[in-house]
């Protein structure tokens, strides 16, 4: 408040009690205004620091628990048998199924949801068909992830008889797709009509105007909205249970099960066994310091806000 | 299904597996060193990953995988065709067996208790008599205080909390086992509830996936009374109550006192044998088998069931005991190994 | 946009952009495509049950698998509660953020980290905000909710003794993880309304609050509206969360300390294991309402966010 003065004209409280008989607000006493206005004040700091609570409590407790009992041993090690001491225990082989399913994930999603959103915002011309596939991708995004498990399962997993890397790649891009078509379509968006203009007047065409001239411009936007869709992927378990489902060993290729850490955490989590609930921090630590590094990078490509669900 | 959603789905899923093998040639290359994938029955989960720790290390390119998602989960992936093995403590029902084109044969693996567990801060050894433990989980007795329950407990001071029990979120044959059980001992649990792999509980109890589950929602819930397998208990130092059996005996769940329950056990041509009430030893306990496919799609898969089984039953069964499950006769494991190698072939 | 734009030239050049247009048109279309297609295979796999029990299975009580007897309502009530529960708590801590985030009461280098930390929360993954959950907040929860029972048995929302988790505890989960979502739409909202309306509130004498409170959030409502759908479309599809802290037990209690059950989390529970085709087929039924609930949200999100979109050009 000491520095409200740097923000004119919206700080000015009213203090000249005469404005009052001219105002449209209902007469009240110049005591009820200043209870309202430093009550409102009061409330609106204690929510906001009631919201901020949570994300602190939660990081706190991670940070706490799963640096008890983080080590390298961890990082490189598969999981260990309950109860057999003496031997190393972690879970490698997840971290390895994540970085494998998000990257064929991303593989996937990528190239198909930022081609699709040049379509959208170049070339499209039948405005209501744009409209209904705009509607479609925003209503896709918010399909329940645990949905979007359940068809994978029906796709995918009946089909080809097994769970498999696969599987769990094609459930995580179905979720990545919605999110990378609309952080791309609103950078694509943000490119002034002019650039284009200035590409077409050189002679280019209109795939090399989009590619050299578009998204070029507006790649700061597309990376952001990528990285946060991987950050996303990362973190699902919902998708994944039903069709990657779980491994005690090392990814074996693509169409086999294979183990993620967000499975790993659900799986521990629910376990009685302490040493295995210890390991669910851990493994948290270790996946939420990668979707925070993937999502702050987000931010920093380009300061520019995106709805990150 | 129909059949234009199966060649959709083929369809759909020949065009992802055409575009992610063009797209990452080099994780297909990774060895294809040969796993046999399993899934099931959560009873004897640990069991199953110290058997498949051991196994892969005694047999360097064999590897096994195996998910606890429970034996509803286990016998339904089997009729599915999505797993080389499953794991299941319900034995297949006939109707089940017959959905699975390509032939099941049950092998049981191991025998356990399904212990009482529950969470009371101060109160050891609890004991339940035979018309008690069945009301619990009917919700004929609601507090811990209720007279039945310390006239079998003289001296206890038992809190004055709402019994809160916990029983599993997804078709479990510890269920089964628990259930059948109960129902055998208890006309009104029959008759409310009944046996079966998810029967429909009328106490509205808290849920867990797996027997990890219930014995995490048991250990993080005060008042609460749950059923695990004995290991689960044990492992994780849960109270675990005495159970008056047939001869009127509290018996603690134990090796011992389960390996007398199922002494007495004849096994049948199929292996599928249910103990609902023994004579003697700790009253609830059941057999957990592995069901293998009669037929598989190469001859290398055939093998490596083979000898994964031939393992289990033989050089396995060793750790069993060490784990607190019962191993399976000699002469039965014996008789098991040899229909598992004269039946299983490939295409 | 540049839609009217056409600069083709001749030749090889000219099949390659066209080609190109192709390839982004077929593009366009798989999201459509994928969304037909989940609509169809679970409705597919939904059919018999849909036979069997048709419209009642959305009041039907019981869920016995045994029997074959399948109805949704304590999915239902338990999915609808614990958002309701979500929102009830995350709508005014958001609003206060999005307020606080827009207005000046904070100077600038402090009103964007906290803008950015509450946006944060989205970023962590929903089985982590679980974990700590069973581990952090039903302990920290337990004494509250033994409190609420001890003084206010008499009111029903908190009839029954607390177990711990239940149907607070995963509203309370929910709350946080929508929160994000709240805050960041309602302070974009907040931020698109045209600097004019709040000059014209002061120059008459309003104070901040009484702008806020008159002028500010009534401009804003179609836009806060929509923030707050979009917030229960999320709040109803969350499953791994959930399910780890709402004790799984498919009842209809009025209290909120008892436990509950969702639809995400009874499809997370069972998918994998429901053998008998009426079983799998209620379970389908289940998972296309709950698409057909997030839907009918969505679109209404959507067309409030668009009417909004229309108001501040």
């Amino acid at each position: 408040m000491t520095k409200a003065s740097q923000f004119p004209p919206f700080d000015a409280e009213p203090k000249a009690p005469q404005l009052r008989q001219s105002s449209g607000f209902p007469a009240q006493s110049p005591p009820q205004r200043q209870i309202f206005s430093v009550g409102m004040t009061g409330l609106a700091f204690l929510l906001g620091g009631v919201a901020l609570l949570p994300l602190g409590a939660i990081l706190a407790e991670i940070v706490r628990q799963g640096l008890a009992h983080f080590s390298g041993e961890v990082l490189v090690s598969l999981p260990a048998p309950v109860g057999m001491t003496g031997v190393a225990n972690g879970f490698a082989n997840a971290i390895l199924g994540t970085l494998i399913m998000v990257g064929i994930a991303a593989l996937l999603s990528i190239p198909l949801g930022v081609i699709a959103a040049v379509f959208l915002t170049e070339f499209g011309q039948d405005m209501r068909l744009l409209q209904v596939i705009r509607f479609m991708v925003v209503v896709l995004s918010g399909v329940p992830s645990i949905v979007v498990g359940v068809f994978v399962y029906g796709m995918i997993v009946l089909a080809t008889k097994q769970f498999s890397a696969l599987a769990g790649s094609v459930a995580l891009a179905v979720i990545m797709l919605p999110i990378i078509i609309l952080a791309t379509e609103s950078a694509l968006n943000l490119v002034p009509l002019s650039q284009r203009m200035a590409a077409a007047a050189l002679g280019a065409n209109r795939m090399q105007t989009t590619l050299w001239v578009v998204i070029t411009a507006a790649l700061p936007g597309i990376t952001t909205g990528v990285l946060l869709a991987i950050a996303r992927a990362a973190g699902e378990t919902a998708p994944l249970i039903f069709t990657a489902l779980f491994s005690q060993n090392w990814p074996e290729g693509l169409n086999s099960p294979t183990p993620s850490l967000s499975v790993l955490i659900y799986n521990y989590a629910n376990s009685p066994f302490i040493e295995q609930n210890d390991m669910a921090w851990t493994a948290a630590l270790v996946l939420l310091g990668l979707v925070l590094t993937i999502n702050i990078l987000a931010r920093l490509v380009m300061r520019h806000r995106i709805p990150l669900r | 299904m129909t059949l234009l959603g199966n060649s959709v789905r083929r369809v759909f899923a020949t065009s992802v597996v055409a575009a992610a093998l063009t797209f990452s040639p080099v994780l297909t290359a990774i060895a294809e060193a040969l796993t046999l994938n399993g899934a099931g029955a959560t009873f004897p989960a640990p069991l199953y990953e110290r058997y498949f720790s051991e196994y892969s290390r005694a047999n360097p390119p064999m590897r096994v995988n195996y998910q606890a998602i429970g034996s509803g989960g286990g016998i339904r992936q089997m009729i599915e065709g999505t797993i080389d093995f499953g794991g299941s403590d319900a034995a297949m029902t006939d109707a089940q067996m017959a959905q699975v084109s390509r032939g099941v044969i049950l092998v049981p693996t191991a025998g356990g208790a399904v212990s009482i567990v529950y969470n009371l801060p101060g109160v050891n050894n609890l004991r339940l008599s035979r018309a008690v433990y069945p009301d619990i989980f009917s919700g004929r007795i609601t507090r811990w205080n209720d007279p039945r329950i310390a006239a079998d407990n003289p001296g206890v001071n038992l809190p004055d909390l709402p019994i809160r029990t916990a029983v599993r979120a997804d078709g479990s044959g510890t269920t089964f086992i628990f259930s059948n059980h109960l129902s055998a001992i208890s006309p009104y649990f029959r008759g409310r509830i009944g046996s079966g792999t998810a029967p429909s509980w009328t106490t509205n109890p808290l849920q867990g996936r797996g027997n990890a589950g219930v014995a995490a929602q048991v250990a993080r819930t005060r008042g609460a009374i749950g059923y695990v397998e004995y290991a689960y208990a044990k492992q994780n130092n849960l109270q675990a109550a005495l159970l008056q059996n047939r001869a009127n005996e509290f018996v603690a769940p134990s090796l011992a006192s389960t390996e007398k329950a199922l002494a007495t056990l004849n096994f049948p041509e199929n292996f599928r044998v249910f103990v609902d009430d023994p004579a003697d030893g700790y009253p609830i306990a059941g057999l957990t088998w592995v069901m293998v496919y009669r037929q598989y799609e190469t001859a290398e898969q055939a093998d490596a069931v083979k000898k994964l089984v031939r393992w289990m039953l033989t050089e396995g069964q060793s750790i069993n005991n060490t784990l607190d499950y019962t191993r399976v006769p000699p002469a039965v494991a014996q008789r098991a190994i040899e229909v598992v190698n004269s039946t299983v072939s490939s295409r | 946009m540049a839609n009217s734009f056409k600069t083709e030239l001749q030749g090889v050049r000219f099949g390659l952009d066209t080609g190109f247009t192709w390839l982004a048109r077929a593009s366009a279309m798989v999201p459509v495509v994928l969304l037909v297609a989940i609509g169809w295979v679970i409705g597919q796999q939904a059919w018999p049950a849909m036979q069997a029990f048709g419209l009642s299975f959305l009041w039907g009580q019981d869920w016995d698998v045994g029997a074959a007897l399948f109805g949704a309502l304590p999915y239902i009530y338990g999915t609808l509660v614990s958002a309701a529960i979500a929102l009830l708590l995350a709508v005014p801590v958001g609003l206060s953020v999005a307020i606080l985030t827009t207005e000046s009461f904070l100077p600038t280098w402090v009103r964007e980290p906290v803008a950015f930390l509450v946006e944060l929360i989205a970023a962590i993954p929903s089985v982590i905000v679980g974990l700590w959950g069973i581990f952090v907040l039903i302990p920290f929860l337990m004494p509250m909710q033994t409190w609420l029972f001890d003084h206010w048995r008499w009111v029903p929302l908190f009839s029954t003794e607390p177990y711990g988790p239940g149907m607070l505890t995963a509203g309370v989960i929910l709350a946080i993880m929508i929160l994000p979502t709240l805050a960041a739409l309602g302070r974009d909202v907040l931020l698109a309304l045209p600097p004019e309306l709040r000059m014209a509130a002061m120059a008459v004498g309003a104070t901040r609050w009484e702008t806020i409170a008159h002028v500010n959030l009534p401009a804003a409502s179609a836009g806060i509206l929509g923030a707050v759908t979009l917030g229960l479309g999320r709040a109803l599809g969350e499953t791994m969360a959930v399910t780890m802290v709402i004790g799984n037990s498919p009842q209809i209690s009025a209290s909120l300390l008892d436990l509950g059950y969702t639809i995400p989390a009874v499809l997370a529970n069972q998918f994998a294991e429901a053998v008998d085709e009426l079983h799998l087929g209620a379970l389908m039924y289940l998972a296309l309402v709950l698409f057909l609930l997030t839907l009918a949200v969505n679109v209404v999100a959507v067309l409030m966010v668009r009417a909004v979109g229309m108001q501040t050009p």
